[in-house]
């Protein structure tokens, strides 16, 4: 049994160990102390235009001439930002390079953190603000899957048919039934039962069922409805990343949420109406001959364009001449993935097209094997511009060609594209090809929307009520504890350092509710203080002396504040489980804060006080 | 003042338990009044579970709440609501999801109904939020298990802890906190949304956070002392660690009220449900759940540590 007076001494290393935890929270707390800059940040539209030396130079320049005033230019990996002092000259300044750099570049307003260089340096970036604090837009979208599914079932009506025909196989109709399926019917058993056979054959994606004697009735297999639904969100989420790149976001979320959703957050986006109209525009394909007959350079050159062909360009800018005839749309195509060529071993793409797709296809490109071919992207888009201080829409067509191929042979359902330069290339244009096909039907679900100086009030107001909640506690736990009061002051406000550090440290998303958490917190970690002291009073009134007391009160209360503070992790833990958007926010703070507040409240607190009271002789203890 | 701060609540020795029967009484009475008013007024619930669409403009001078009405209506939009909200530069303005025209772009048209309006010109939009009805249904359901997964969650634990009997008492004063605050949102007609959920959520880990720490002392009383009562020795406990459970009570109300207050009108919901289960939560940690046990016939042999824990705290 140790002597009252090695009571309530820690080893040197336990006070070391304690004062890194509070050090680590100091270092990772540090970024949130700047602030942040208004700012203009530049990226690339795509991958091949670089952010170089010249790129910044070249912007320097043009800041210059237009005598605009700004803080400072700061190239990084890809992209390029330029501070401002006030939001005021952001605003001017991405106007005038939105339109002097045209649509090569995305200009995205954003906030970065005024964080000294050095500690960008290792790493340490602020808390990660939510859109209710920094203003913004957030879309919960929802793929229309029935629709999505019928679509599917209709494009397979045709190719049902076209094999029945093809095999001679008798039937009085063919069709969508109403309650899901396709419907096949026949004049007698026999030609259903040979139907069967070729259908199985030919189609084995479908699953036959038997209603009655002079019907089949197809259906599309688990597996298939699965990868049709997978496409129809990949697709939707691919054409929305392109879309949102359009709109300048300086950092969009684009992700999944569950089977058949997307979530879209916006920060900064103020302008709703025109986030929405953008992220609905629409893209098509069209696939055309090559004009073989003409030089493109020189059409491009001379701007005489031959009567039955149109000029493009591709992706790289280089002129394309291509027919004005169409051989095939977009909504034809059912799947495009992208993989190796079995023959070259090189990267390819690979077509599916659906039944009446297949058939045009198939008539327009018999006659011209050996000839060439162009895919042309087309986006439709509507931007809205400050023409003389008024906003006015425009709407406008984006042609690009994305590939040029040759047709070796007669194409039908499905046809890969070889040639790719790389599978990089090949990935990009299985995307764009699936980004144009018929696109499943997506909508708007959920928005919140927040102002960005309501957002400024929300973190104003957010702060002031912790710090007014820090002041209050703290003047209540002194007057009640007195120096034991200041100590409890001390864990609560290296408590609230440490949050704000794990926060920092693992990007966590800091949302009103969030700061809520917080404050709820401060109020319940002094709940192990309370135990603790109250506990030591109890001791003292028992006529135990006041190191044993110290020991006895912390030694005592560890248990019911293990217990206590469980059971509030298990509701915080469950509201993270099944909450939503802000109310996450709320479950990570609290469940930060419930973890942070043991370390701060107990260890923490012990140290200060054996660091104080240890190895001392007492007579009486303030508590 | 000073004498409240050395209060010495431990020399207490308040016959708590033997008011349980009024308390009881008074408890049954209250969560019948709450349990009718959820039956009959039901609850106000917020956009977050009704669907529909809120908009709330920043006029930059104050506007009056009847020529808003007015603008309103002339553009179409019949069933809006508007009011001041927080203060009179500020219009709230609901609109029901019955009444989707295209829902997604509606929050747009009404802000420029509104700019375009006489003296709105300069009203500027400080948050939008629309939510489908698809959204809505499910933010109940999944609101509903989060609240039924916390319970379960912490009568497991309880289970583990304590005597089976403590543990259903634990979960009565809980669920006691938990009615009496939804029921106080029903009885005035608050709004009910996500983050007043969360904060009910919060309760149900503060009240019973609150509870277990008596708890606690009742079995470590129970364990201690061989003489006197199941009441004497409950009372004890209770009178223990009074001042402990109105310190750490006033210390988190403190900390609501203080959000309350300066918080901004979106955490007025929040607040004012945590206040009401903090208050509700720490009476029923006394009176609720050591009274349910003690109905339920626990005594001292239930809390005597069983042979084998006896063997494993011998030194």
């Amino acid at each position: 049994m140790a002597t009252p007076y090695t009571l309530n001494q820690y080893p040197w290393w336990k006070y070391l160990l304690i004062g890194l935890v509070i050090l680590w929270g100091l270092i990772f707390a540090l970024p949130n102390l700047f602030g942040e800059d208004p700012a203009v940040q530049i990226s690339g539209a795509r991958a091949n235009i670089a952010i170089d030396p010249a790129f910044r130079n070249r912007v320097a320049a043009l800041l210059d001439a237009e005598k605009l005033p700004h803080k400072r230019l700061e190239l990084e990996a890809d992209r390029l930002l330029i501070r401002f002092a006030d939001p005021e000259e952001q605003l001017k300044v991405a106007d005038v390079l939105k339109d002097r750099l045209g649509r090569d570049y995305i200009v995205a307003l954003n906030l970065a953190s005024s964080e000294p260089g050095f500690l960008r340096a290792l790493g340490l970036s602020p808390m990660y603000l939510g859109l209710d604090l920094r203003g913004g837009v957030h879309f919960l979208m929802q793929v229309d899957m029935d629709a999505t599914i019928k679509q599917v079932e209709n494009s397979y009506v045709e190719d049902v048919r076209a094999q029945l025909r093809a095999e001679k196989v008798l039937y009085t109709s063919v069709g969508r039934a109403a309650n899901g399926g396709i419907r096949v019917e026949f004049k007698d058993g026999a030609e259903r039962d040979k139907a069967a056979q070729v259908l199985h054959k030919q189609l084995p994606g479908l699953q036959q069922s038997e209603p009655d004697p002079l019907s089949l009735r197809l259906t599309l297999g688990e597996p298939e409805i699965r990868e049709k639904r997978d496409f129809a969100l990949q697709q939707n989420i691919t054409t929305l990343r392109n879309r949102v790149n359009e709109l300048g976001v300086a950092e969009p979320i684009i992700q999944q949420q569950g089977n058949d959703r997307i979530v879209v957050q916006l920060p900064g986006v103020q302008d709703t109406a025109r986030a929405k109209e953008i992220l609905g525009a629409t893209a098509t394909l069209e696939f055309r001959l090559a004009d073989e007959e003409n030089d493109w350079a020189q059409a491009a050159a001379t701007g005489r364009i031959p009567l039955n062909s149109r000029l493009y360009k591709d992706r790289e800018g280089r002129p394309v001449l291509l027919q004005k005839r169409v051989m095939l749309t977009g909504d034809s195509i059912v799947d495009a993935a992208s993989g190796l060529d079995q023959q070259s071993g090189g990267p390819a793409v690979f077509v599916t097209l659906d039944g009446k797709g297949a058939k045009r296809f198939e008539d327009a490109t018999k006659d011209n094997i050996g000839k060439r071919m162009g895919v042309v992207f087309i986006e439709n888009k509507t931007e809205t511009k400050r023409v003389d201080g008024e906003l006015k829409k425009t709407a406008y067509t984006v042609e690009e060609v994305i590939n040029v191929a040759t047709i070796r042979d007669r194409l039908g359902r499905r046809f890969q594209i070889t040639g790719l330069d790389s599978t990089r290339e090949a990935r990009d244009l299985a995307l764009l090809l699936r980004a144009g096909a018929l696109a499943s039907p997506i909508e708007i679900i959920e928005e919140r929307t927040v102002g960005p100086s309501a957002g400024k009030e929300n973190i104003a107001q957010g702060f002031r009520a912790a710090m007014v909640s820090l002041l209050v506690i703290a003047a209540f736990m002194v007057g009640r504890y007195r120096w034991f009061g200041v100590i409890a002051t001390a864990a609560l406000a290296a408590n609230v350092v440490l949050i704000v550090a794990a926060l920092s440290m693992l990007q966590a998303t800091l949302t009103l509710p969030g700061i809520a958490g917080i404050v709820l917190t401060m109020g319940m970690a002094v709940d192990a203080n309370v135990l603790i002291y109250e506990r030591i009073r109890e001791e003292l009134r028992n006529g135990n002396s006041p190191q044993a007391a110290i020991h006895a009160g912390f030694d005592r209360a560890f248990d019911t504040i293990i217990d206590s503070n469980l059971t509030t992790l298990i509701a915080a833990i469950m509201l993270f489980g099944f909450g939503t958007g802000p109310i996450k926010g709320f479950a990570v703070t609290l469940s930060i804060g419930i973890l942070t507040s043991m370390f701060t409240a107990v260890t923490g607190s012990r140290a200060l006080v054996n660091f104080i009271y240890g190895g001392r002789k007492l007579q009486k203890l303030a508590v | 003042m000073a004498s409240m701060w050395r209060l010495n609540l431990y020399n207490t020795n308040i016959d708590f338990l033997h008011w349980r029967k009024l308390a009881m009484g008074w408890s049954i009475a209250v969560l019948l009044i709450a349990l009718g008013s959820l039956l009959i007024r039901g609850m106000n619930l917020g956009l977050d579970f009704t669907g529909g669409t809120v908009i709330e403009v920043q006029y930059p001078e104050s506007v009056e709440i009847p020529m808003v009405r007015e603008t309103l209506a002339k553009a179409g939009f019949d069933n809006a609501q508007a009011q001041h909200f927080g203060t009179s530069r500020d219009v709230l303005i609901r609109i029901p999801p019955h009444d989707q025209r295209n829902a997604a772009t509606l929050s747009n048209e009404v802000l420029r109904a509104l700019q375009d309006a006489k003296g709105g010109a300069g009203a500027t939009l400080a948050r939008a939020e629309y939510v489908g009805p698809q959204v809505g249904q499910e933010l109940v359901e999944q609101g509903g298990l989060a609240a039924l997964g916390a319970l379960a969650g912490i009568l497991i634990y309880v289970m583990f802890r304590f005597e089976w009997r403590l543990a259903v008492g634990t979960i009565a004063a809980t669920v006691h906190d938990v009615i009496f605050t939804v029921g106080w949102f029903s009885l005035f007609q608050l709004e009910f949304d996500l983050t007043v959920l969360a904060a009910v959520l919060a309760v149900i880990g503060y009240s019973v956070n609150d509870t277990v720490v008596v708890l606690d002392r009742i079995r470590e009383n129970f364990r201690k002392r061989r003489k006197g009562s199941v009441v004497e020795i409950m009372n004890r406990s209770i009178n223990e660690t009074l001042s402990r459970t109105l310190m750490t009570s006033l210390a988190t109300l403190l900390s609501v009220i203080v959000l309350y207050f300066l918080g901004g009108t979106v955490m007025h919901g929040f607040s004012i449900a945590m206040i009401v289960g903090i208050l509700v939560g720490t009476y029923s940690s006394i009176y609720i759940a050591s009274a349910s046990a003690l109905y339920l016939g626990i005594s001292r042999e239930d809390l005597l540590p069983r042979a084998k824990e006896a063997v494993d705290e011998r030194p």
